[in-house]
């Protein structure tokens, strides 16, 4: 060990990713992106459970949290839900096929990882106007 | 008495000591999930917007109760389970164990809290 020398002082090494330098790829921005999705949703799991729990409960409560809900915030965080539900609905099918031994070539990761974004993209709009 | 030999029971149980439980329960979950959702995205989204009588009127339908209800269990379980590894990920010692209590509690409690509410209105 480097402490060997007889310093107590800790020797201050470079962590590794070494973020300043770190050339970031499509294949790990859609894995961050899976993990920081899948707990985004649960503020808006947090709202919609509320939201319900308003519903079943009384009816000025039910206004109160459909006010919440049907707000400027509540469609921000619902509409962002959307995406991000969809997002990780994909990178999930995406880690399937992984486990299937299919797609892992790195060209073709990475072409997953773009279809996950726009795929995501294209979900939500559609589902705004389905919905 | 077990007539299970030392090695018989550490074979496939790799470094987390529980083999591949884990992965196959997050794969499990992942694609009833992804049968789901996008019936239950639907049912929600049109739900939404209404007053309170269509809303509970929307969730006491047979259908789309015991659907939220499954999405609930398997979608809390699925994070709980995914949010812990992100906590063995970058925690250690006792925020680990904080951390660990604290996901599983906090799915628990919207799991319960969503199926106290289904039943109010559906039953």
């Amino acid at each position: 060990m480097a402490e060997a020398t007889g310093s107590s002082k800790r020797v201050e090494r470079p962590l590794s990713p070494h973020l300043q330098i770190y050339r970031i790829q499509m294949t790990s921005v859609s894995s961050i992106l899976t993990r920081i999705t899948g707990h985004a949703l649960m503020v808006g799991v947090i709202l919609a459970v509320w939201w319900l729990l308003a519903a079943a409960v009384s009816e000025p409560y039910f206004a109160l949290a459909n006010a919440v809900m049907t707000s400027w915030f509540g469609k921000l965080v619902m509409t962002g839900s959307l995406w991000a539900v969809w997002y990780h609905y994909l990178a999930g099918l995406r880690h399937l096929l992984f486990d299937a031994r299919i797609g892992l070539e790195i060209q073709t990761a990475e072409r997953l990882g773009w279809a996950c974004i726009l795929g995501s993209v294209a979900l939500t709009a559609l589902t705004l106007v389905i919905v | 008495m077990t007539y299970l030999t030392d090695r018989k029971r550490a074979v496939g149980a790799g470094a987390s000591h529980t083999g591949t439980a884990h992965h196959w329960f997050m794969t499990m979950s992942s694609v009833a999930l992804a049968v789901m959702l996008p019936v239950w995205l639907y049912l929600f989204g049109a739900a939404i917007g209404g007053t309170r009588d269509q809303v509970v009127a929307a969730f006491a339908n047979p259908f789309t109760a015991i659907l939220t209800a499954l999405v609930l269990v398997v979608s809390m379980r699925h994070f709980a389970k995914g949010s812990a590894v992100m906590v063995e990920d970058y925690a250690h010692g006792t925020a680990r164990k904080a951390g660990l209590i604290f996901v599983s509690a906090l799915a628990a409690v919207i799991a319960t809290t969503g199926l106290y509410a289904l039943i109010r209105i559906a039953l």
